[in-house]
């Protein structure tokens, strides 16, 4: 990974400066107006479980290459990071309708569908990492 | 203090302003300061310097305005606060310096506390005058931000409009509904139009919280039509799978406007 920035989540507005950072470097990468809505909208998703959920933690973004049949291709990955109660049933959060917030519940499994890679590794009384990846085509 | 102390620093003022301005010259050379202009640079030095040695032979009461005085005025030209922190350390290592080669020991502990209390008071001061500064700035922007916040604009008979600009969060969220519902009375609107063009995001939360606000329209006996989704906006929400199937929604402004209006019986019509 060439460059990565990290942007501390423990207010509300920790999720706006994360989702400012994430549109920035989707930008600077050359994403389109449609997956720059997308990632912004992954990243806002991932800093409020982390504000909601653990109270704080961070958020990196950064870029990643890959080695593909068509050449090399550039994506953008987000990585949540936190020391929070962590998720004992990754299944049923990743399920559409369920939440424990009385939200939507459609965050995790909205941001999987938002994004091309989704990649989550919990610990319960530990934390949570996720890693999301989105393409640039 | 010690007359002998004061006595001290003021016999040897001149050595430690130069030492001193040596000194600040190298602390500072990594900071913001360097985009400052020399000339104003050096004369806030000066004057710096000044009013700190000066605080030591007038009454603590008329230190402290005057300290506040030329603190206020770099305040507002947006002077940092390491400036003055790095300074008054530099300030301390120079008289500690000079004080270590003419004091006796036994001396030299009450004398460096007392120094090190005087320095002390001084960044107290300033870091309290700064804070200071910057909540009343916080406050104040705060104050601003709910001001234009949510308001609800009566714009026909009937029909009142909400725009919503900027981020929405939790607050901002308790301010739209209690805004929708008290003007949905108050102008006895049928219909309201929330506008999100001006809405950077929209994620489940936000949507939440328009679902939300919809509801409640609804149960006040109003309707609610969400207007100005963009593309890249509507292609997010279906990504995420939010539903938002139980209250109409419309591209634009304009488009609910004329909605609107079929809802309550009228048209716009040209005059012949």
């Amino acid at each position: 990974m060439s460059s990565q920035s990290c942007v501390e989540v423990h207010t509300e507005w920790g999720i706006v400066s994360a989702r400012q950072a994430g549109r920035n470097k989707a930008k600077e990468i050359g994403f389109g107006n449609v997956d720059q809505a997308r990632i912004t909208t992954a990243i806002s998703e991932l800093a409020r479980n982390i504000y909601l959920y653990a109270e704080k933690g961070e958020i990196c973004i950064g870029e990643v290459s890959e080695m593909g049949g068509a050449g090399v291709k550039k994506g953008l990955q987000i990585t949540a990071k936190d020391v929070g109660p962590g998720i004992d049933n990754i299944r049923e959060v990743m399920a559409d309708g369920f939440t424990t917030s009385g939200g939507l519940g459609a965050g995790l499994p909205g941001v999987k569908r938002l994004m091309d890679h989704f990649d989550i590794e919990s610990t319960s009384g530990e934390g949570t990492t996720i890693t999301a990846i989105k393409w640039l085509r | 203090m010690e007359p002998s102390i004061i006595d001290f620093i003021y016999k040897r003022k001149q050595l430690l302003v130069e030492k001193w301005l040596e000194e600040v010259e190298s602390v500072t050379q990594d900071s913001a300061i360097t985009r400052i202009p020399e000339d104003i640079y050096s004369e806030t030095n000066r004057e710096f310097i000044d009013v700190i040695v000066n605080t030591l032979h007038v009454s603590p009461e008329e230190a402290k305005e005057r300290l506040r005085s030329f603190v206020e005025r770099l305040i507002h030209i947006g002077w940092p606060l390491s400036y003055f922190t790095r300074g008054l350390q530099a300030f301390r290592r120079v008289i500690l310096e000079e004080m270590k080669e003419n004091t006796q020991a036994e001396q030299a502990f009450s004398t460096f506390g007392e120094v090190e209390n005087w320095i002390d008071g001084i960044v107290n001061q300033l870091v309290d005058e700064y804070t200071g500064s910057w909540e009343n700035t916080l406050n104040l922007q705060k104050l601003a931000l709910k001001e234009l916040s949510a308001p609800l604009i009566p714009v026909f008979s009937h029909i009142s409009v909400m725009p919503l600009i900027g981020t929405i969060d939790t607050e901002r969220a308790k301010l739209i509904m209690e805004n929708l519902l008290e003007g949905i009375i108050e102008h006895r609107s049928q219909v309201v139009l929330i506008d999100i063009t001006g809405v950077p995001v929209v994620d489940t939360m936000v949507a939440h919280h328009i679902i939300q606000a919809a509801e409640a329209v609804r149960l006040v006996g109003a309707e609610c039509i969400l207007v100005g989704i963009r593309p890249e906006i509507a292609q997010t929400i279906v990504n995420l799978g939010i539903d938002l199937g139980k209250f109409p929604t419309k591209s634009t402004l304009r488009k609910g406007i004329e909605s609107g209006l079929e809802v309550t019986n009228k048209k716009i019509v040209e005059i012949e």
